[in-house]
């Protein structure tokens, strides 16, 4: 079967820098894929040339055999990828529920209707709500979103990923930031939508166990290059990935 | 929530009627005509807000779209009979030159970052300047030309009367247009462009649209203006069209519409009532001076302008405890 999503020697260049380094890769259709790496081993670089962000140096990207290479970011979230971003990106000086209703919005194509009033667009809203719900952000629905704490700002952001309803997920470091208290809700979004078994999931995270919980597969990045790809036991196993990345990292994590 | 909307509904439905009943209580012509004006201007500064407040575009060429309203105008007037059909014939010409002229311009240079697209639009407009200063079998150059309004509008009360059913229109008309799924999106496209990007929103689509609303209500400023005045020179394509437009709708407030009514009112009320303090003492001779103090002041106490600052106040009256937690976090942050 046709991956979903496949990268073919995708590479990018700045000036002397490689930052992704002919990277083949590619993930089945409603499968959970985790990307770790060490900070600096191109893992945001990456989502960022699959969601149309940067352009490759060389490489292209496929989405169900489709070249997108050329395509706006635009154009891929239409056709289906979607993405949060690990430094929370939502629009300030608007209304927690205004920002998901936006994002319902551009799902129900509704992008250049002119004359009626938003408010009558009553589906939107309740979209919007249910979203809120998902994330336990209710309660702060007329608050403005830089009134948010950054928890808080990290579960917009996925209420706003949800609301495009696309079939790919890229999530960059949802819980990057947050406290402690805060990761479980996080973590239990994210589990509800890999049990509703619609979406195809790409996760950048460093917590260990929570990667180890969820992934179908997981693929290392190291300097830019793909380290190592295969299940979570593969991965766990893999003496390069041991050597390179894991060892640190996970023992201080258990620590 | 829902009782303050209807409350300021009511209150701007009294003033539209006070200000309709005015000249026929009122035998005062200077205060006619400066109410039209004042109207004029309220139009020009709204189709500004819809670049600068709602959709986030500093546009230094937006007197380009005034002007080609007033020459559209003027030049049909004074060539075919100066008659009602004519009048409005001419606004439809103006708007549809200036829609054009602003698709056109805002598809080529709006894809520039917002500070060189500003330079350029004040490179694109300064050449229409050129051409109308030099185009004088048209224009008559920067002498330019006198010409006859429709018999009717003789009438300064009922020329008062259109200019202020224009205003209304055009209000509740852009009132929609930014409250509707579109504008939702303007506004998304001035909080974060990128974000709204990758929301799946065609930006560019969205800010040219934005400079053709804001170039086609310009126009239809224009025509009024030149109507008003029964005269027409290059001074309707001038910088200081563009800066009184910014000023007004900076002052009154930015993303608001109804600001820029109020800030063409204090605009034009100043200028009048400054430079007729010249007789008191020969300083007020160089009022724009003081102008000046007014406007950098208000720039430094009032940032949101006058009915973003009032709009500010009453969300800070019903919302003490938001107010406490985000001014606690910044002093954390700090």
């Amino acid at each position: 079967m046709e991956p979903i999503l496949r990268t073919e020697n995708l590479t990018i260049k700045f000036g002397g820098q490689t930052a992704v380094d002919n990277v083949n890769f590619e993930v089945p259709e409603k499968h959970f894929k985790s990307i770790i790496g060490p900070n600096g081993a191109g893992k945001t670089t990456f989502f960022n040339l699959i969601s149309g962000e940067l352009k490759a140096t060389s490489g292209d990207v496929f989405f169900r055999g489709e070249s997108l290479s050329g395509k706006s970011s635009v154009a891929r979230t239409r056709k289906g990828i979607g993405r949060s971003f690990q430094i929370t990106n939502v629009f300030p000086n608007l209304t927690v529920i205004e920002n998901v209703r936006l994002a319902v919005q551009s799902k129900e194509k509704i992008r250049y209707q002119f004359f009626r009033h938003f408010a009558s667009y009553k589906d939107l809203h309740i979209q919007a709500e249910r979203l809120l719900e998902i994330v336990l952000l209710t309660s702060k629905a007329n608050a403005f979103a830089t009134q948010l704490s950054h928890g808080e700002k990290r579960k917009l952001e996925i209420a706003m990923l949800l609301a495009l309803d696309t079939e790919v997920l890229l999530l960059d470091e949802p819980t990057a930031g947050m406290s402690l208290e805060e990761v479980p809700a996080i973590l239990d979004v994210i589990k509800q939508i890999k049990q509703t078994g619609e979406r195809t999931i790409l996760l950048i995270e460093h917590k260990m166990d929570m990667i180890m919980d969820l992934s179908d597969s997981i693929m290392v990045l190291f300097n830019g290059r793909l380290l190592a790809d295969g299940t979570p036991k593969e991965i766990m196993d893999n003496e390069t990935v041991q050597h390179a990345y894991l060892g640190g990292l996970y023992d201080e994590h258990l620590a | 929530m829902k009782s303050t909307f209807q409350v300021s509904k009511i209150i701007l439905f009294a003033i539209v009627v006070a200000l309709a009943i005015f000249p026929f209580v009122s035998d005062s012509r200077t205060w006619t005509i400066l109410l039209t004006q004042i109207f004029i201007f309220s139009i020009l500064a709204m189709s500004y807000d819809i670049l600068l407040g709602y959709t986030g575009i500093v546009s230094f060429g937006h007197a380009m779209f005034f002007g080609m309203g007033a020459y559209a105008t003027a030049i049909m007037l004074d060539r075919f009979e100066p008659t009602i059909g004519i009048f409005v014939l001419s606004i439809a010409v103006g708007m549809c030159i200036a829609g054009i002229i602003s698709f056109l311009v805002g598809l080529l240079t709006l894809r520039l970052k917002s500070h060189f697209f500003a330079m350029l639009t004040m490179a694109v407009s300064g050449l229409f300047l050129v051409l109308a200063e030099k185009w004088r079998t048209l224009t008559f150059g920067n002498d330019g030309f006198t010409f006859k309004a429709p018999e009717i509008f003789k009438d300064r009360m009922m020329y008062y009367l259109l200019v202020l059913g224009c205003l209304v229109l055009v209000y509740l008309l852009l009132r929609r247009f930014v409250d509707s799924p579109l504008g939702r999106v303007l506004i998304a496209v001035r909080e974060n462009e990128q974000r709204t990007k990758s929301l799946g929103f065609q930006t560019l689509h969205y800010k040219v649209i934005a400079s053709v609303v804001a170039g086609v209500i310009a126009s239809l400023a224009g025509s009024l203006y030149a109507v008003s005045l029964r005269f027409v020179n290059t001074s309707v394509l001038t910088m200081d069209i563009t800066l009184d437009a910014l000023l007004m709708t900076i002052i009154g407030g930015v993303g608001t519409l109804i600001g820029p009514i109020i800030g063409a009112g204090v605009i034009e009320l100043a200028q009048h009532y400054l430079s007729g303090l010249a007789k008191e003492h020969p300083i007020f001779e160089r009022w724009i001076i003081f102008f000046g103090i007014v406007y950098i002041l208000a720039v430094i106490f009032f940032p949101k302008g006058i009915v973003g600052t009032v709009k500010h106040l009453f969300w800070k009256r019903k919302n003490p405890i938001k107010i406490a937690i985000s001014s606690k976090r910044k002093g954390i942050a700090k």
